[in-house]
């Protein structure tokens, strides 16, 4: 499903230069769940960014279901996105002016997806949202923003899902619940799972671990 | 469960962004910034063209219609049938002078007859006795009765109800004529007026083949229908016939009217550059909020061009809503502000045209184009990675450059507000200036503040830290704020002295007398008896008629000119004076004033608008006759006069000798008391053959005029001062966000309320003695371009500007302080912590 090969990235930092990440090579079978797990500063998002296309690497390639993303312009990349990828972040990222309803419908009605609402409500009550659809970002607690960013992820039906620490701006508590929504909305629709976390216990929920160090991949 | 409100699912995209947007409160200040700016706009379009419809009417009562055509023969039939057929109204009159009789006195008379409907402009007023209240009237003198003016009454020894004999008929008074609009338009040799109607003319038997007479059709109907009609008419003209419309009217009529469009449009244009700024400010906080989102979608598979649509039709959609209400609510404010200037407004308003609604959308849109495209542009640069890595793709902070475009359009729109490219290019260079300048002058003045904040208290030490750390920010602030106060400032201080200094150009106690036709031998006893009465005249001037008939040899007529302005000219008897000294208020632009070697071999002083018209150059000769004399003389100066001083003024003036054999008369001015209206009597009395021509009605029309333009301008203004005070609110919110979370962050750490409070009052203090300093200096310096080079008058340092910039700039940061803080103060430290996370 996502294949990374001598992954690269080189930063300028004042007169020398940073590398953020080390050659990497990594592969993740389709319906397979890994996580990316590291100390801070490891490289752990600038990895996830790569991989789904949103930052350009140094040097390497990117395969994502045997598309060799960085053949492809950024607009080609955006509509590969579109069509292959669900993400959560661990700030939520949800559209303050949207109400969750209307968060969750954001992506189908980019893709003109015919339904949204239909679609979006179903997902909002699978995450047991149901009853808060008109309510805005800032009326909900962080386990329910994540739990709207969730349904958006997961209305699209994506066949891959990137995840940077989504428990990261969460208490445990929530933090497990939320995670173990995520794996069972993962195993409902057999997607692909990569999930960044610095969270031994919830890497070990994937089938996979990559640890990385210093911008390499060390087990 | 709370109703979910969400926009109907069949509509496009754009639409249903709108619509949230809109529901979320993200679009509200930026939308009323636009419809202020729209309305304020079409205000100005919709009451500015209805009055300048009621000032050219105004004006065209000067003329007593829309179209005068004036003969010195009777009309061919086909020009006046041709005014029914067009659905114009037309009025026919003749005037010359004759002799009026009563008794035994008899006196010269300026007759005129006119048929139902005279004047077609403006209204007669009457009154039923001498020294009686006067009232307008829409009637004519009834058959067999004529209304005399006072003086003809006076000069007659007539009252209302006695006879009159004028030619072979007797007619009886049937009241004295107070004012006739179109009285000044020819005020020279003008007699005492007698009015009858055109079909009591025959009757007298005055008008005979050979008789001197001028007829006039007056023409009067919509502007489209009369220009029509002008245009036809003007070819089928002959000698001694011509038209006089509103463009060729008197000068000083028309320097009025010119000054009072220009008045109009800087008004306009201050409210457009201010709402632009309110516009720019608006949409930039609206990117900001919505960088994340953008870069949301991008994450999601939204292509760039496809979501840079998206936002763009969002806007054009509420740009368009918002141009369709401002435009609502222009109209309904001029439609207030016309009934409010009901009793200013001497006749009613008529009603706007549809081309401010075009002038409002075309306004609206470029506003948006302007100066909310730039910082959406911005949004297409935000990277998808922002998801991730918030520091990644924060748009750069007042990016000047961007705007070039806005400022394109901008100065584009102060050229069409101001309708003409001097004043609009002044007022653009004049506010590029002093954008610039306020600019770096701001980020000067906080790093000076910044550096005056290293040591005292926490919270002014945190206050004025932040002045350096958002510096770029604060400086967009008070660079904002700066324009607003200017405009503010402009509103109280220029303004005001713009308009006395134009209210007293033409002073109260300007001349409303003039005599003319004083023989040579009456001057020394008519000063004697004016001395005697106590009635000073100011100066006597010697006058010559006579024709231009050749320039530099060449004899010219009014063929040789295309210009309808000169050929009217040409075809006249000049009024022409000599003197050795330069008349008062006259300024020799070129050339010289007459030398000694001038006055001896004779020369003239020519001014600058006919020599323009005449094609007339220093050094070339003039040759005149008049009375069988002739003269040919070099022209040594060139002089500019002010048509507003009601002095009299001369187009051409010789030296003393130039003239000598040509036929001499003198003529003076004098002011004559409201309450002394029998002393033109006494004068006609005892000089009889004197002319005494009556200004004040002149004077009183033009007065009228000035009194609502200046009205309109104070309206007009309050549309820019309430756009000042929309710059000050959106440049308000701009930081608003960020000074809520950092407040939330300072009690979250334990700062207290008055901690918090003391902070931003440090900062807000000095962003406003800054900006109140800038905007007293850019006030001033506008002010001396508008009085010294646009509306040329005399400018004057005032003071109470530099004491008032600085105050009123504390005064808005201590309103924003107390909004802004109490935003900040009021907002849960939880909830704003967690708004910007």
């Amino acid at each position: 499903m996502v294949k990374a090969a001598g992954l690269s990235k080189v930063v300028p930092n004042g007169a020398s230069q940073l590398t953020i990440l080390h050659e990497i090579d990594l592969a993740v079978m389709a319906g397979e769940a890994a996580a990316i797990v590291g100390a801070s500063g490891s490289g752990k998002s600038t990895l996830l960014g790569l991989l789904a296309g949103l930052d350009t690497p140094s040097a390497g390639s990117v395969h994502l279901d045997g598309v060799d993303l960085f053949a492809l312009d950024e607009d080609g990349r955006a509509a590969l996105r579109a069509k292959l990828l669900g993400f959560v972040f661990q700030s939520f990222q949800l559209l303050p002016a949207l109400n969750a309803l209307e968060n969750v419908m954001l992506p189908l009605e980019l893709a003109g997806t015919a339904g949204a609402g239909q679609h979006a409500t179903a997902m909002l009550e699978r995450v047991g949202l149901g009853e808060r659809l008109a309510h805005y970002p800032k009326h909900l607690s962080g386990g329910e923003q994540q739990r709207v960013a969730l349904a958006r992820a997961f209305v699209m039906q994506p066949k891959l899902l990137l995840a940077d620490e989504p428990t990261g701006n969460l208490d445990p508590d929530t933090g497990a619940g939320i995670i173990d929504l995520m794996f069972a909305l993962n195993a409902a629709a057999g997607t692909t799972l990569v999930l960044v976390t610095h969270d031994d216990a919830i890497a070990r929920r994937c089938q996979r671990q990559i640890r990385l160090h210093g911008g390499r991949i060390v087990a | 469960m709370k109703p979910v409100f969400q926009a109907p699912v069949n509509l496009p995209l754009p639409v249903k962004m709108l619509l949230r947007d809109w529901r979320a409160g993200e679009l509200r200040v930026l939308a009323l910034a636009l419809v202020i700016a729209v309305a304020s706009v079409t205000s100005v379009a919709f009451f500015a063209d209805r009055v300048w419809q009621a000032l050219t009417r105004e004006a065209n009562q000067l003329l007593g219609a829309d179209v005068l055509l004036v003969s010195d023969h009777p009309f061919a039939p086909d020009l006046s049938e041709e005014i029914a057929k067009r659905g114009l109204a037309r009025v026919d009159g003749v005037s010359f002078v004759s002799m009026a009789r009563a008794g035994d006195v008899t006196q010269l008379a300026g007759v005129k007859a006119v048929s139902a409907g005279y004047p077609l402009r403006g209204k007669l007023r009457v009154a039923p006795r001498l020294n009686a209240a006067d009232a307008e009237t829409d009637a004519i003198p009834p058959p067999g009765t004529v209304w005399l003016d006072e003086r003809l009454s006076a000069a007659l020894g007539v009252e209302v109800g006695q006879q009159i004999e004028l030619g072979n008929a007797r007619l009886t008074v049937g009241a004295v004529l107070t004012l006739e609009p179109d009285r000044g338009v020819s005020f020279f040799n003008i007699a005492p007026r007698l009015l009858l109607r055109m079909d009591d003319l025959p009757a007298t038997g005055l008008i005979q083949t050979g008789s001197r007479a001028s007829y006039q059709l007056y023409v009067a109907g919509a502007r489209a229908s009369t220009e029509a009609y002008e245009t036809w008419a003007k070819p089928k003209l002959g000698p001694g016939q011509r038209i006089e419309s509103l463009g060729n009217a008197r000068p000083e009529v028309r320097a009025g009217l010119d000054r009072a469009q220009q008045f109009l449009g800087l008004s306009a244009m201050l409210a457009v550059i201010l709402a632009a700024v309110a516009i720019a400010l608006s949409t930039r906080r609206y990117t900001q909020r919505h960088l994340d989102g953008y870069a949301v979608m991008r994450c999601f598979g939204a292509q760039q061009g496809r979501l840079f649509a998206l936002f763009s039709w969002e806007f054009v959609l509420l740009g368009l809503a918002a141009c369709a209400i401002g435009c609502v609510l222009g109209f309904a404010g001029q439609a207030v502000i016309a009934r409010w200037l009901t009793d200013f407004v001497a006749s009613s308003l008529p009603q706007p045209g549809a081309y401010p609604v075009l002038q409002g959308f075309a306004a609206g849109l470029l506003l948006l184009l302007g100066f909310a495209l730039p910082p959406l542009l911005q949004l297409k640069n935000v990277p998808a990675i922002r998801v991730i890595r918030r520091e990644v793709g924060a748009p750069r902070q007042g990016a000047l450059a961007g705007y070039a475009l806005g400022l394109a359009a901008l100065g584009a729109l102060l050229v069409w507000q101001a309708g003409e490219l001097k004043l609009g290019a002044t007022v653009f260079v004049g506010f590029a200036a002093a954008f610039m300048l306020f600019w770096l002058t701001s980020l000067g003045a906080l790093r000076l503040f910044a550096a005056l904040g290293r040591a005292g208290s926490v919270s002014w030490r945190y206050g004025l830290a932040n002045l350096r750390r958002r510096s770029r920010a604060n400086a967009v602030q008070i660079v904002a704020l700066a324009l607003g106060l200017t405009a503010l400032l402009l509103l109280t201080f220029i303004r005001g002295d713009l308009l006395e200094s134009w209210r007293t150009k033409l002073p109260q106690d300007a001349p409303n007398r003039f005599v003319v036709n004083i023989q040579p031998e009456q001057v020394q006893p008519l000063a004697r008896f004016l001395a005697e009465n106590k009635v000073e005249a100011p100066s006597t001037f010697p006058m010559v008629r006579a024709r231009l008939t050749a320039i530099n040899g060449r004899a010219v007529s009014a063929a040789d000119y295309a210009d309808e302005r000169a050929r009217r000219q040409i075809d006249r008897e000049f009024n022409l004076s000599f003197m050795q000294t330069p008349p008062p208020g006259n300024q020799v632009t070129g050339g010289h004033w007459f030398n000694a070697e001038d006055l001896a071999q004779g020369s003239v002083s020519v001014e600058v608008w006919i020599a323009e018209r005449l094609g007339i150059k220093l050094g070339d000769s003039l040759s005149f006759s008049g009375g069988g004399a002739s003269a040919t003389v070099p022209v040594t100066s060139l002089r500019k006069l002010d048509w507003d001083t009601m002095r009299p003024n001369f187009f051409f003036v010789t030296t003393p000798k130039a003239l000598a054999g040509f036929p001499l008369s003198f003529m003076t001015t004098f002011r004559l008391p409201a309450t002394e209206a029998m002393f033109t009597t006494r004068l006609t009395q005892a000089f009889p053959n004197l002319t005494v021509i009556d200004v004040g009605a002149v004077m009183r029309q033009i007065n009228g005029v000035l009194d609502q333009v200046i009205r309109a301008v104070e309206f007009v203004f309050l549309f820019a001062l309430v756009a000042g005070v929309l710059v000050l609110y959106a440049a308000l919110l701009s930081t608003q966000d960020e000074r809520v979370q950092e407040a939330a962050l300072m009690r979250a750490l334990g700062a207290s309320r008055a901690q918090v409070a003391g902070a931003q009052r440090a900062e807000f203090m000095a962003l406003g003695l800054v900006a109140g300093v800038l905007a007293a200096a850019g006030t001033t310096a506008i002010g001396y371009v508008l009085a010294e080079r646009v509306f040329q008058f005399p400018w004057q340092f005032n003071a109470a500007i530099w004491l008032a910039g600085p105050l009123a700039g504390l005064a808005c940061v201590a309103l924003n302080a107390w909004l802004g803080g109490r935003a900040a103060l009021n907002h849960p430290p939880m909830l704003a912590l967690r708004e910007a996370s």
